[in-house]
């Protein structure tokens, strides 16, 4: 099969070069010591100037996680982390707001650029402040998160007119600390999981997102995230909560410069959706995989769950998982209300030595809860990939319906794929339905393009497209476009 | 503090008579059973099944001295059942003991008797699980039979009779080791039936060799209170076939759990089951399919009927190694929940190293379709038997898939039976 066999050249030959977010950017830090106890809790806190419910809510967090073991049971391989051995602050040194772009540390400029962000956003992402009456109208709002600190937040006032909170987790301790105090935690608990407790213990950072009541979001919210500084482990913790009737759709996209050891990120994201709410978290995940020889690269330990507590909530997930050494992630939805509505599209992409273990949970509670699920695994390389998912049905689910379909792409014979799905029922009127396939690229349909004159390198890309259509239509307009790119550059190497 | 210590029978003192002693590979189970004992909560392998209920029994050895007249009464029961009358050729056995009188073996093969000082075949690890470990230290009794290279040794029924009081626990572990030679063929209806409370863990070692043929139906009816511990170690070689069907109808906990290898290019295996389950029955099938060769087909089709309180467990996996290109496997796994109490869970996975292949999985689970309800509804047919037909279409659907027409036969009348017994 020569198309195999120019895969396993092309696979070869790809370099590190082909990260394209590889980049460092040399600013001052502001630097915890490395390691973790209660003293550097206590360090994060007060740096932070949180209220005392806070620093005891960590400090419950970190006791229960010294309790705890590191999960064994996902399909991912790596040598022993030692917790001890990272940075758990890392901040840009504060200095005087700068009056214009000039004044701007270059290196923070440059590392906007690459990631493609516009320069009147980078102003203000900066901390420019524009003259009265010059604000910029584009379409989404960035709250980007430079390691642990948000540099700035744009678009606050356009947002503030509609009533939507929109602001750095820290700040909301500070200006809304009512709501943080109610919802953190409330769907994700401190003893969840080993790297949720982790979070809760160290969080720096991260976005707050507050829609009141019937309030529809003016535009879609998107939050950088970069993890910057060596050996920092990046800890960010998102808050979204939507109230009644009202809606708001949240880009979350992720770039890490390239490192040599691995890095740590273990995030946590929460989203409440109230009576009839609706929530769309999308994700392009693209931090920086480790070379060609599996050496360096992210490990990515991420809980993301969504809490449809109202009636006729939705949750949709949207993730594109390009990046990333490893990745240990499953978006997941309790349907509590009734007829609410859980969404799971995803996406995943490896390749050379990259291992991904990802997934979802839909937990059914309420009657006449719905889920629908989507995976598309893509395994190329050396790499391994697994989808595992659940889907339970609880007693109470009365007519409630879930529809899981899985499908893998094998490119080439030295990576693997493998679907593990757990399927729990426990209500008569419930149904499930699960299918998933294994195959690698038809040769008929690659004949057929190549018949048609596309290249190989574009045939395959054309396919792999089609293949993921699914879900990349699921996406927001902005991301769509990118995701598409980023999956023919993490494909690039592997499919000629 | 896991560790399984039945009283009677305790692995050290069985391991001290004189014909098992030093036997490295019982030690080897030992040893397995004392450091990791019953799976913990979180081991993946038992997620869904919790052996706690064996904990602390004090199982005995089984007796020897059983009445013959509830023997002949349990074994009409079997005959009734399988509809396999006193002249098809049969193995009976006792408390887990080779029984001669009753038995009566098939022309053509040839039968040994059971050697405790035999080895487990290679690729069987005495530690790999729980259900192995146990039987692999205190096997004393099992079939070893082989049918010889190019012998078709026709029907054999296969019988594990138990006998047990009701406060008074037992248990016994036979190892079956069953080899069809190259070319040869043999139709096996393996039925399992008892009373009282007891403990009934039987391994079974099968081979098939080159264009071998082992139809291997089991019927599992154990008493209400048994608990039924069963593992298949099954090995395919080139063009040979192994067809395997389990039908879980009795014991209070069972687990099955298959471990089939297909070794060599175009083997053949089908590991396919019905667990029909009410009460507070606990029913688990769990099966491992290893691709370790190319061209080879795997086919896997599992249904769950359960009403009550019933638990029924379905874990499959299937792995395809690096080599074994051009596999083709396939793996429906489905369930009927008939009662707002039953609980279904399962565990389809498909785990994958070579990148030409056709693997797929597919499940459903929920109640009986309302539509085809309907439908039999408008014709006339009264709401109980529209269901009773619906629900033996859905079994139908995989008893029919098994290969021999003797088997299929008694596996359709083993479910009519249980349809009349525990729902008409």
């Amino acid at each position: 099969m020569p198309a195999v066999a120019e895969t396993r050249k092309t696979v070869e030959t790809l370099g590190q070069n082909t990260y394209k977010w590889g980049f460092e950017t040399d600013i001052e830090m502001d630097i915890a010591p490395k390691g973790l106890n209660e003293d550097t809790i206590r360090l994060i806190s007060s740096r932070k100037n949180e209220p005392e419910w806070l620093l005891e809510w960590r400090l419950k967090a970190y006791r229960s996680w010294l309790e705890m073991r590191e999960p064994t049971w996902a399909k991912v391989h790596y040598p022993p982390i030692d917790y001890q051995d990272v940075h758990y602050y890392a901040a840009p040194r504060k200095k005087p707001g700068p009056k214009s772009l000039e004044e701007v540390d270059p290196e923070l400029l440059r590392t906007y650029e690459k990631l493609g962000i516009p320069l009147h956003e980078q102003a203000m992402l900066a901390g420019v402040e524009l003259p009265e009456g010059e604000e910029a109208r584009p379409p989404v709002a960035v709250d980007a998160v430079f390691d642990s600190v948000s540099v700035a937040t744009t678009f606050r006032k356009t947002l503030q007119e509609a009533g939507v909170i929109f602001c750095p987790i820290s700040e909301a301790v500070q200006e809304h600390p009512e709501l943080v105090r109610k919802y953190l935690g409330s769907v994700v608990p401190v003893t969840d999981n080993f790297y949720a407790a982790l979070n809760a213990a160290v969080f720096t950072d991260g976005s707050f997102v507050f829609v009141p009541k019937g309030v529809r979001c003016p535009m879609e919210l998107s939050t950088y995230f970069r993890i910057n500084a060596r050996n920092t482990g990046q800890f960010e913790r998102t808050l979204i909560i939507v109230e009644d009737g009202a809606s708001v759709s949240y880009l979350e996209g992720c770039t890490a410069p390239m490192r040599d050891e691995n890095q740590l990120h273990a995030a946590v994201v929460e989203l409440v959706a109230m009576e009839d709410a609706s929530i769309k978290y999308s994700t392009v995940q693209n931090w920086y995989p480790g070379d060609e020889n599996g050496k360096g690269g992210i490990y990515n330990f991420v809980t993301k769950r969504g809490a449809c507590r109202g009636a006729r909530s939705k949750i949709s997930w949207t993730q594109v998982e390009t990046g990333s050494a490893i990745t240990w992630k499953y978006p997941s939805c309790i349907l509590q209300g009734e007829g609410s509505v859980g969404e799971f599209y995803s996406v995943a992409v490896t390749n050379n030595h990259q291992q991904a273990d990802t997934g979802t949970k839909m937990i059914h509670i309420g009657r006449n809860t719905r889920s629908t699920i989507i995976a598309k695994t893509i395994s190329a390389g050396q790499s391994d990939s697994t989808y595992r998912g659940l889907v339970r049905m609880m007693p109470k689910a009365s007519g409630s319906r879930n529809f899981t379909q899985c499908d893998s792409l094998l490119i080439g014979d030295r990576c693997g794929a493998h679907t593990v799905p757990y399927i729990e029922n426990r209500n008569m009127s419930a149904r499930v339905e699960h299918e998933a396939t294994t195959s690698k690229i038809s040769e008929d349909q690659l004949f057929y393009c190549r018949q048609r004159g596309l290249s190989e390198e574009d045939a395959v890309g054309l396919i792999v497209n089609g293949f993921c259509k699914d879900v990349l239509k699921e996406l927001p307009m902005e991301f769509a476009v990118e995701a598409q790119k980023l999956l023919q550059i993490s494909l690039e190497g592997s499919v000629g | 503090m896991n560790a399984i210590a039945p009283v009677g029978i305790s692995p050290s003192a069985f391991l001290d008579r004189g014909d098992v002693k030093g036997h490295a590979t019982r030690q080897k189970a030992a040893d397995y059973l004392r450091t990791v004992g019953l799976p913990r909560a979180g081991v993946e392998a038992w997620k869904y099944t919790s052996l706690r209920a064996l904990a602390d029994v004090p199982f005995a050895e089984a007796r020897r001295d059983v009445d013959a007249g509830a023997v002949d009464t349990l074994l009409a029961e079997v005959e009734t059942i399988s509809g396999l009358g006193a002249g098809a050729s049969r193995a009976v056995f006792v408390n887990g003991r080779f029984d001669a009188g009753r038995s009566r073996l098939p022309d053509g093969v040839k039968v040994a008797a059971f050697d405790p000082a035999r080895e487990l075949r290679d690729g069987i690890d005495p530690a790999g699980d729980v259900t192995t470990a146990l039987n692999t230290v205190l096997a004393d009794d099992g079939l070893a039979l082989v049918v010889p290279a190019g012998v078709d040794a026709g029907c054999l029924l296969l019988v594990s009779i138990g006998l047990a009081g009701e406060d008074a626990p037992v248990s016994f572990h036979p190892q079956h080791r069953i080899v069809v030679e190259e070319g040869g063929r043999l139709a096996m209806l393996d039925a399992a039936v008892g009373r009282g409370y007891y403990l009934h863990n039987p391994l079974y070692d099968i081979t098939v060799e080159e264009g071998g043929y082992l139809s291997h139906a089991r019927i599992q009816a154990e008493g209400k209170k048994a608990l039924h511990l069963a593992v298949s170690h099954a090995r395919v070689a080139s063009r040979g076939v192994y067809d395997s069907f389990t039908l879980t109808l009795g014991a209070s906990l069972s687990r099955h759990e298959v471990h089939a290898g297909l070794n060599a290019a175009g083997a053949s295996v089908h590991v396919n089951g019905a667990q029909l389950l009410a009460d507070h029955q606990h029913g688990d099938l769990t099966s491992v399919i290893t691709h370790a060769a190319p061209d080879c087909i795997s086919r896997q089709t599992v249904k769950n009927v359960l009403a009550d309180h019933a638990r029924g467990v379905f874990q499959g996996k299937i792995h395809v190694e690096r080599i074994a290109q051009k596999t083709d496997g396939y793996q429906m796994n489905q369930a009927l929940l008939l009662s707002d109490t039953a609980e279904i869970d399962a565990k389809p996975e498909l785990e994958i190293y070579a990148d030409d292949v056709k693997c797929s999985h597919g499940a459903t689970v929920g109640a009986l379709d309302d539509d085809q309800l309907f439908y039999l509804r408008s014709r006339g047919i009264p709401n109980e038997a529209a269901r009773s037909i619906l629900i033996r279409a859905f079994l139908h659907d995989v008893v029919d898939q098994i290969d021999d027409a003797r088997l299929k036969d008694s596996l359709n009348l083993a479910v009519e039976a249980w349809w009349k017994r525990e729902v008409a």
